[in-house]
């Protein structure tokens, strides 16, 4: 038994030597060799903090760091330099600081220096004061942390004191209490449990709230008393800090030089909570910043938004048009100069007397003019959107309609600025189970040895639950959360009282299972979730008659008989008890009783009898067992059920049989032969009585449970994944019943044979490349090692014992076993269902043993432990039987039909990803509407790339063929696979593809092919999709199509797919929280994706795209006043308003009412947007953003200020107004033009707009008036000293201002009224809005029926073709094409005006007015 | 039922639901004004938008046309001063001329006299700034740190008072009135003081503090073009001298145009006068000292009167009236088509 640990130690030396590099030469066993190690290598050496190792702790901690965390950014000191340093990497503020730069320079100074400033002060102070507040409470609650109270073990007093947690050092000794906090990461090295086990829930890590346990390093549970520090003299080597929360590898190496191996079974992470263990000491190996919690602690990503990169380049534009007009004032000057021959008295000459050449003064001039007229690129349009996006975000995660009740959880939104890129999605990647599907597998069929069981009685409850369902969850989850709640909060203690807990609850509490891994998930990473309560749906089976029948025939007789394998019958039965033992065991279900603790459960059952010789019993079984072989299963004593004083019995038979260990002994069955005797005793003991003393057993704790309680609801069950779940609960209905677990021993309840315990030798967990799990058994009955097998059945077949040696009977049964069982299978793929295979093997000892040595030599290897141990599972998983095969139905969750078919008129193209089978995969798309059942599916299985070229290339011609035949050339340019049914249903396609094409497929001579193939079909279908590939194909339709797409997934498997994507979501729900961390949103329900796209998207979308562009419209419109200013003022950078004025014309007075407007604007009702789908596609397509919308807003700015500016000026023109007395009614009228220009744009004025504009309008004037009195000096030289209090007094003034601002804004108003004439789908969704909802109900309807489709063919054919790019119809030729009655020009121009009309006199109902969707929709 | 009886205990004690609070605003339902078209509203703010143009038009329209106005360019019709003065060598040498003119109707009324420029740049932007406030102020200031440069000190160090390109570049012809009435001359009483705002002349323009002007002026120089220092501008007003000299205020607020005027006197309502200047003969009598060809402008002189809607500047209300006329117009052609078109409504209707 030496030899392994010879060799991992040689191995591990070999490590270090080609790492450090010197670590061969010295010898292995010193100090010296691990200290240079340390340092050099990626291994940490851990030390206690004591005696014997003073020295060497010293040298070693030093390196470490302690556990004091700091996560914030900035210091007192470094906070300006920092920050400011980090905002200077943003273009635009480096844009403003060469402003800044520039203005110092004196030849080309245009404001006075300190006000220049003033913009990038202001958006540097706001940014820095905003991450400002955000690290201060950080830091508060990094201060909170670091002074958390812990236990620390003190050398000089000998004892466990307490200690801030900043003070807490690698190597320092733990001793943590029930519902303490973990401070660090530490090995577990003593629990208060028997077991050695600690329970953990790690709410505070990753959300979830089940439990989770933890293992005492092997060689120190069986301590009885706890550990002394002192005598604490071993090392523990382990890895580097890494980010890994599912992985630890290292070793605790005694003074014996004796190596332990560790894992993450054996490592408490920082963050998590103890629970249900009275007291844990451990050491301290990663602190601070190096555990992996905050490893793991990345704050929110960023991801640019399309829009974002759309202004980018129009801001690119408008620094063209600020060069050309910058230019321009350039020129001019220069000409202007030239024009004189001396200098004129205004042309101040330099300070020598002379003046400056026309070509430089130009070119000086055009820097000024940058810095006049600098407010033209948006600085504060950056803060605006960041602004806006905060706002929305906040009214997203505060929609109620996102709330979930049975899990009491809202959207997140982790992503902070993308929301408007939600209204853009036009691919939907969505994983399938747990996403589209409720992820709560209920039992439905099982064929075992090749006979079916179709439990139908099972399937009439399902259905007749389908109608009760909603409302009865609904209420049952809410108690069941304050149920579960209060044993949380209660502590899980002892004297717990107990609720009169109805039966119904006690179900729903028993099994909640946050996940593990799952058939198509990507290994066992810890990932998180909320609890899931498992609903009676899915824990209550009816039994199968006939299989209940075929069950009850098992006794330990006919088990006995059919280990001999004398008769069919009874090979049958054995096969049957085998199936479901394999059900109940071959998992890693922890069970726990709901209404007390596991903890105490046990130490009630052991109240009752005494516990001195229990103890005595462990202390002697120490003795005997004097060196424990590590690689031999841990046996302890396990009081682990509340079995009644016989089962007592038992246990000091496996006791027995412990104490001679397998692999020393071969008397070992011999040993457990008693307890064979035993069991037919057991069994016929009636059920009935059986159960009692379970349930006598809880009530000893549980005075107050109530007598109807079933026993049989009282053992919880939290499993890794739902599936596992409904097979025990399965097996549990067939009275095979798990009872308990812990990690040496299972014990089952088994209807006839009693209660059987199962020394547990091995559990080999699920990961995704095996696809199984496997668990080795000594059979109680048997004394056999057993391996029970439950995985994929594509994977299982093939691992099956074949019958090669010859024409046994049995092989052949087995053979035809497998046929039948394999077309089960398929059946049930067909109907949806997840299928799982079970399989067992019965080993020999001696095969077991040698397998054993491998397994260990896995076990200890420190750096590709993974491979070694997936090596050493194949090998073990051979050569199996086939038992049966279970069906698990997935069911759909609410509303995914509705929302998948919303979501496809709404224009969203929809892939499905999943894991799953074909068959099963394409049940569920039929089922939630993804394909209809009169589409034509397409498969895509080919095995070569050639072969998959080919049959894609037949699709495409069939699809083609199909395509011209029904369609008008003329419409090519539409989607095939977008238009409705309706119109053409011959060629609504769909495309099912297979992993393993999917391979051919992604090949770079393939994929456009097959993108090409993919757009032409309604939907398509990936099965047994690897995570990767699942991001491939993202990534793939992402960058060629230039689609914008979103990932919806819930588990690990599709994380990665998630990342890639534009858009990520995460569904938070049963599968834990990988996918919710890598989301950009968290929603609870796929049926919310509605909603989130649909209004949220189109809101947020038009929202973002209305501001920015008003953002645009604002700056031009102001900057050219002073422009136009330029052409009377011999383009010399003369500002007719004071620049206080100027800058803080941006800065405070129109500032304010654009981010109101981006946040809280709506263009239509969430109702409306909910029952028209196809309005997503306005925003889909950026309707309101086409590049020519960019280009008629900045030419209504340049109409807007050409009036604000000449309105004035012929007004005043040749008096002897002064500067700033003209530039005031210009400023006051442009202010009034630029919000009430808002004000039209706004679809919807509450009173906060009001509010808002009005607070605006009035700080102005209170600005112009309190400045205007009190400026007798500041500013510049020239002020605008009382020139408001002036003009106050002047009618002109007033008569100016009212005239241009209703000028300017004269062609706004008058597109109002065109659009109430060619109203877009927009406009005329808005009209629906003002309608009785009667009225509302029949105008969608009509709408729906017959303009959808015309709207939508129209839509694409206006916004995808070169013909019209500004999405316009032309208006002429679709107005003429209106009345089919009327063809003269005369005629379509009366019948323009009289839609018009009619739009005015009925304005709610344009729908009628307009002639069947084929008007000018598109116009704006 | 048993479970609502006695779960709510614990309900209680449950972490607060992170259900989202049902308020409107969170929701996004706040009440909102959406704006409806109707035939009625339309039509209605047309008309009554056209009826109130055109009425503030008419007004204005007539507001302006009572105004009488007097304009005589007399950069021509003083060449020999002009070209005198293109010389700046010959600034010292005084130069008259008068210009006669005859009005055949009295000018009744508040009569301003204005000087007016055209094409000097006042509102370059160099210019603008060219002035120290503080100084203007009678304070002490640092006029070396102010944007006056170059027109801030003299090579000796001597300061300027005051300084600045505004300054000096001061508008210094004097122009005089005179009524031809049966061959004897009558000259035309005019007020120099109260042209300029209230505020200016008592908040914004402050002399030094000293016992007299002269003395507060120590130390300081007139800037290069002027003929005479600052606390000379008015021998006779103490309280128009200095500083708080009106024509030097008011040349100081500078014009926001190329081409503008300046007020410069008013007829003081006396003797003859009291209703305005009666028709008849006049001659102005100008000391021709400002050269304008160098910057190829001209210089007018203005009589005027003023009415509340400013002078005789008839855009505004033109502008009133168009726009009134557009609003009343679209308005009727909106009616009778909608007059006409109801007739029709059958024949469209399907």
């Amino acid at each position: 038994m030496a030899d392994p640990i010879r060799w991992a130690r040689y191995r591990w030396q070999r490590l270090i030597s080609t790492e450090g590099g010197e670590g061969s030469s010295s010898s292995n066993s010193s100090n010296k060799c691990y200290q240079s190690s340390k340092t050099l290598g990626k291994h940490r050496i851990v030390i206690p903090c004591l005696g014997h190792f003073k020295e060497e702790y010293e040298k070693v901690s030093k390196l470490y760091m302690n556990n004091k965390i700091r996560t914030t950014k900035y210091t007192l000191l470094n906070f300006l330099p920092r920050n400011l340093f980090e905002q200077f990497h943003r273009v635009a503020n480096l844009y403003f600081l060469f402003l800044v730069v520039l203005n110092w320079i004196p030849l080309v100074e245009a404001f006075q220096k300190e006000i220049t400033m003033l913009p990038l002060i202001a958006v540097l102070t706001i940014i820095a004061v905003k991450d400002g507040l955000e690290d201060y409470s950080k830091y508060k609650m990094d201060k909170q942390i670091n002074n958390l109270l812990t236990k620390v073990y003190s050398r000089k007093e000998k004892k466990y004191i307490d200690e801030c947690w900043k003070n807490v050092n690698v190597g320092d000794f733990i001793r943590l209490s029930r519902n303490e906090i973990i401070p660090a990461d530490m090995v577990l090295l003593y629990s208060s449990d028997l077991d050695g086990i600690c329970y953990i829930d790690t709410a505070g890590l990753d959300g979830e709230t089940n439990l989770k346990q933890r293992q005492v390093v092997r060689g120190y549970s069986e301590q009885v008393s706890e550990i002394d520090p002192e005598k604490f003299s071993s090392r523990i080597e382990c890895e580097s800090p890494n980010n890994d929360l599912s992985r630890f590898r290292g070793f605790v190496e005694h003074s014996n030089k004796d190596r332990v191996g560790l894992s993450k079974e054996n490592l408490l992470l920082r963050g998590c909570t103890v629970r249900n263990t009275e007291a844990v000491v451990g050491i301290v190996v990663y602190a601070g910043h190096e555990t992996k919690a905050m490893l793991n602690n990345s704050g929110p990503h960023y991801k640019r938004s399309k829009l974002e990169r759309k202004v980018n380049t129009d801001i690119l534009w408008c620094v063209l048009l600020l060069i050309l007009m910058c230019l321009t004032g350039a020129i001019g000057h220069g000409v202007w100069l030239n024009r004189y021959s001396e200098i004129p008295f205004f042309n101040i000459p330099e300070p020598d007397g002379k003046s400056i050449p026309p070509a430089l003064a130009g070119f000086n001039m055009f820097w000024t003019m940058i810095i006049l007229l600098q407010v033209l690129i948006p600085i504060s349009l950056y803060v605006s959107i960041e602004i806006v996006k905060l706002g929305q975000i906040y009214l997203i995660q505060n929609d109620i309609d996102f709330y979930h009740e049975k899990t009491d959880s809202t959207i997140q939104c982790r992503a902070l600025n993308i929301a408007e890129d939600l209204g853009q999605i036009q691919y939907i990647f969505s994983d399938k189970t747990g996403t589209l599907t409720e992820n709560k597998m209920v039992f439905r069929r099982c064929s075992i040895a090749g006979q079916e069981y179709c439990h139908e009685e099972n399937a009439k409850r399902l259905e007749s639950y389908q109608e009760l369902d909603s409302e009865d969850e609904d209420s049952a989850h809410r108690q069941c959360g304050s149920s579960t709640h209060m044993l949380k909060q209660q502590g899980f203690n002892c004297g717990a009282v107990n609720e009169p807990l109805n039966r119904k609850s006690l179900n729903e509490l028993s099994g909640s299972y946050p996940a593990l891994g799952r058939e198509d998930g990507a290994g066992d990473a810890p990932r998180s979730g909320h609890v899931a309560f498992s609903s009676p749906i899915e824990t209550d089976v009816v039994p199968d008659t006939q299989l209940l029948e075929k069950f009850s025939q098992i006794s330990s007789h006919s088990y006995q008989q059919s280990e001999e394998g004398s008769s069919e019958s009874s090979l049958e039965t054995m096969y049957v008890a085998d199936f479901f033992l394999a059900l109940a065991i071959c998992n890693t279900v922890v069970v726990s009783v709901p209404n007390q603790p596991r903890q105490k459960m046990r130490l009630s059952s052991l109240g009752r009898m005494p516990l001195k010789s229990l103890e005595e019993i462990r202390q002697m079984f120490q003795r005997l067992s004097v060196r424990r072989l590590s690689s031999s299963p841990a046996p302890s004593v396990k009081e682990s059920s509340p079995e009644s004083p016989n089962s007592f019995v038992s246990k000091l038979s496996i006791f027995r049989m412990k104490l001679a260990s397998p692999a020393l002994d071969g008397a070992a069955q011999r040993a457990a032969e008693p307890h064979d005797t035993e069991s037919p005793e057991n069994s016929q003991v009636p059920q009935e009585l059986d159960m009692v003393n379970v349930a006598a057993g809880c009530e000893d704790s549980s005075a107050a449970s109530s007598i109807e309680l079933s026993p049989l609801s009282k053992l919880c069950y939290e499993a890794e994944s739902p599936d596992e779940a409904a097979l025990v609960h399965a097996a549990r209905a067939y009275k095979c019943i798990l009872q308990s677990r812990t990690p040496d021993q299972v014990t089952v309840d088994f209807a006839g044979l009693g209660s059987l315990t199962f020394q547990l030798l091995h559990i080999l967990p699920f990961d995704s490349v095996r696809k199984r799990m496997s668990v080795v058994v000594r059979h109680p009955v048997s004394g056999k090692v057993v391996v029970y097998t439950k995985g994929a059945d594509s994977v299982m077949m093939d691992l099956l014992r074949t019958a090669s040696e010859g024409t046994n009977n049995s092989e052949m049964e087995q053979k035809k076993i497998k046929e039948r069982t394999q077309k089960h299978l398929d059946d049930y793929a067909r109907r949806g269902l997840r299928t799982l295979c079970m399989a067992k093997k019965v080993m020999s000892d001696a095969e077991y043993a040698e397998w054993l040595n491998h397994h260990f030599l896995a076990e200890t290897s420190i750096d590709n432990r993974e491979e070694l141990l997936l090596e050493s599972a194949i090998k073990l998983e051979t050569q199996l039987t086939l038992l049966g095969a279970t069906g698990i139905e997935d069911r759909l969750q609410e509303g995914v039909p509705d929302t998948i078919q919303a979501l496809r008129k709404a224009g969203i193209k929809i892939w499905m990803l999943t894991g799953d089978k074909r068959e099963t995969a394409v049940n569920i798309a039929y089922a939630c509407k993804l394909l209809e059942p009169d589409d034509r599916i397409f498969t895509l299985k080919s095995q070569s790339r050639d072969a998959c070229a080919l049959v894609m290339s037949k699709i495409l011609e069939g699809i083609q063929k199909n395509t011209s035949a029904e369609k008008k050339p003329s419409q090519k340019l539409g989607n095939v696979s977008a238009s409705p049914s309706t119109q053409a249903p011959g060629f609504s396609a769909g495309l099912v593809i297979d992993g393993r094409t999917l391979e051919h497929v992604l090949h770079d001579s393939l994929q456009n092919m097959f993108l090409e193939l993919t757009e032409k079909c309604r939907a398509v279908i990936c099965c047994q999709a690897t995570p990767l590939q699942k991001s491939v194909l993202v990534r793939l339709v992402r960058s060629k199509l230039k689609a914008m797409t979103l990932a919806i997934g819930d588990g690990a498997n599709d994380v990665s797919m998630i990342q890639v994507a534009d858009t990520g979501v995460g569904i938070s729900g049963q599968e834990g929280m990988q996918a919710v961390m890598a989301s950009d949103f968290a929603i609870s329900q796929f049926r919310h994706l509605r909603k989130l796209l649909l209004v949220h998207g189109h809101w947020c979308n038009t929202r973002l795209t209305n501001m920015v562009l008003y953002f645009f419209y604002k700056n031009v419109a102001y900057v050219n006043l002073l422009f136009w200013y330029q052409f009377f003022c011999g383009f010399s950078g003369t500002s007719m308003t004071d620049y206080w004025i100027l800058i803080l014309f941006n800065l405070l007075f129109t500032s304010v009412p654009p981010i109101i407007y981006g946040v809280l604007d709506k263009d239509v009702s969430a109702e409306i947007l909910l029952q028209l789908p196809q309005l997503y596609m306005m925003s889909q397509k950026s309707v309101a953003y086409l590049p020519s919308a960019f280009w008629i807003t900045l030419l209504d700015a340049f109409y807007q200020s050409l009036v604000c500016f000449f309105v004035p000026y012929f007004t005043y023109y040749g008096s002897d107004i002064d500067i700033f007395s003209f530039g005031n009614p210009i400023n006051t009228a442009a202010l009034f033009i630029i919000l009430f220009h808002l004000l039209i744009e706004c679809k919807s004025v509450t009173w906060i707009h009001a509010a808002v504009v009005a607070g605006s309008i009035l700080l102005y004037f209170v600005f112009a008036l309190a400045f205007g009195a009190t400026c007798k000096t500041h500013s510049p030289p020239p002020n605008p000293y009382w020139v408001m209090e002036k003009h106050m007094m002047d009618p002109v003034f007033y008569l100016v201002c009212l005239l241009t601002t209703c000028v300017a804004l004269l062609p706004r108003c008058v597109s109002v009224l065109q659009g109430t004439l060619c109203p877009s789908p927009v406009l005329r969704a808005k009209h629906l809005d003002r309608l009785t909802p009667g009225e509302q109900r029949e105008a969608v309807k009509r709408w729906r029926d017959d303009c959808a489709v015309n709207c939508r063919a129209e839509f694409q054919a206006a916004s995808g073709s070169p013909r019209s790019p500004t999405g316009a119809v032309p208006g002429e030729e679709s107005v003429a094409s209106v009345p089919p009655t009327s063809k003269t020009p005369f005629q379509a121009l009366e019948s323009v005006l009289y839609y018009f009309f009619l739009a005015l006199e009925t304005p709610g109902s344009p729908a009628p007015a307009l002639p069947r969707g084929r008007t000018c929709l598109f116009h704006f | 039922m048993k479970n609502k009886t006695s779960f709510p205990p614990q309900e209680g004690e449950a972490r607060p639901s992170r259900c989202p609070d049902n308020s409107a605003f969170k929701q996004q339902k706040l009440p909102a004004w959406k704006p409806q078209l109707t035939i009625a509203t339309v039509l209605s703010s047309f008309f009554l938008t056209g009826a109130f143009c055109l009425l503030v038009g008419v007004c204005l329209i007539l507001s302006a046309n009572s105004v009488r106005e007097i304009q005589i360019d007399y950069s021509d019709k003083c060449s020999e001063c002009s070209k005198l003065r293109e010389n700046s060598s010959n600034w010292n040498k005084e130069c008259h001329c008068s210009i006669n003119f005859a009005l055949k109707e009295g000018i009744l009324g508040d009569v301003f006299m204005y000087y007016g420029l055209q094409n000097f740049y006042q509102n370059h932007r160099r210019y603008v700034i060219s002035r120290s406030d503080a100084q203007l102020l009678g304070r002490n200031a640092n006029i070396q740190k102010s944007y006056c440069a170059p027109f801030t000190t003299y090579r000796n160090g001597t300061p300027m008072a005051p300084c600045g390109a505004i300054a000096n570049s001061m508008f210094n012809d004097t122009i005089d009135l005179f009524y031809n009435l049966n061959s004897s001359v009558i000259q035309v009483p005019l007020l120099k003081t109260g042209n300029s705002w209230w505020t200016d002349k008592n908040v914004k323009f402050r002399n030094p503090e000293s016992y007299n002007l002269s003395s507060a002026f120590a130390g300081t120089a007139r800037p290069p073009y002027w003929q005479k220092p600052v606390y000379l501008l008015d021998e006779e007003d103490e309280r128009n001298n200095g500083y708080i000299n009106d024509d030097f205020i008011i040349w100081m607020r500078v014009s926001a145009f190329a081409t503008f005027r300046n007020l410069y006197r008013r007829v003081k309502r006396i003797r003859q006068f009291a209703d305005g200047l009666p028709a008849g003969n006049y001659t102005f009598r100008i000391s021709y000292n400002f050269p304008v060809t160098k910057f190829k402008g001209r210089k007018h002189v203005i009589l005027s009167t003023v009415v509340w809607s400013g002078g005789s500047n008839p855009f505004l209300g033109i502008a009133y009236v168009v726009t009134g006329t557009a609003a009343t117009l679209a308005g009727f052609v909106i009616t009778a088509i909608h007059l006409k078109l109801r007739k029709k409504k059958t024949y469209f209707q399907k």
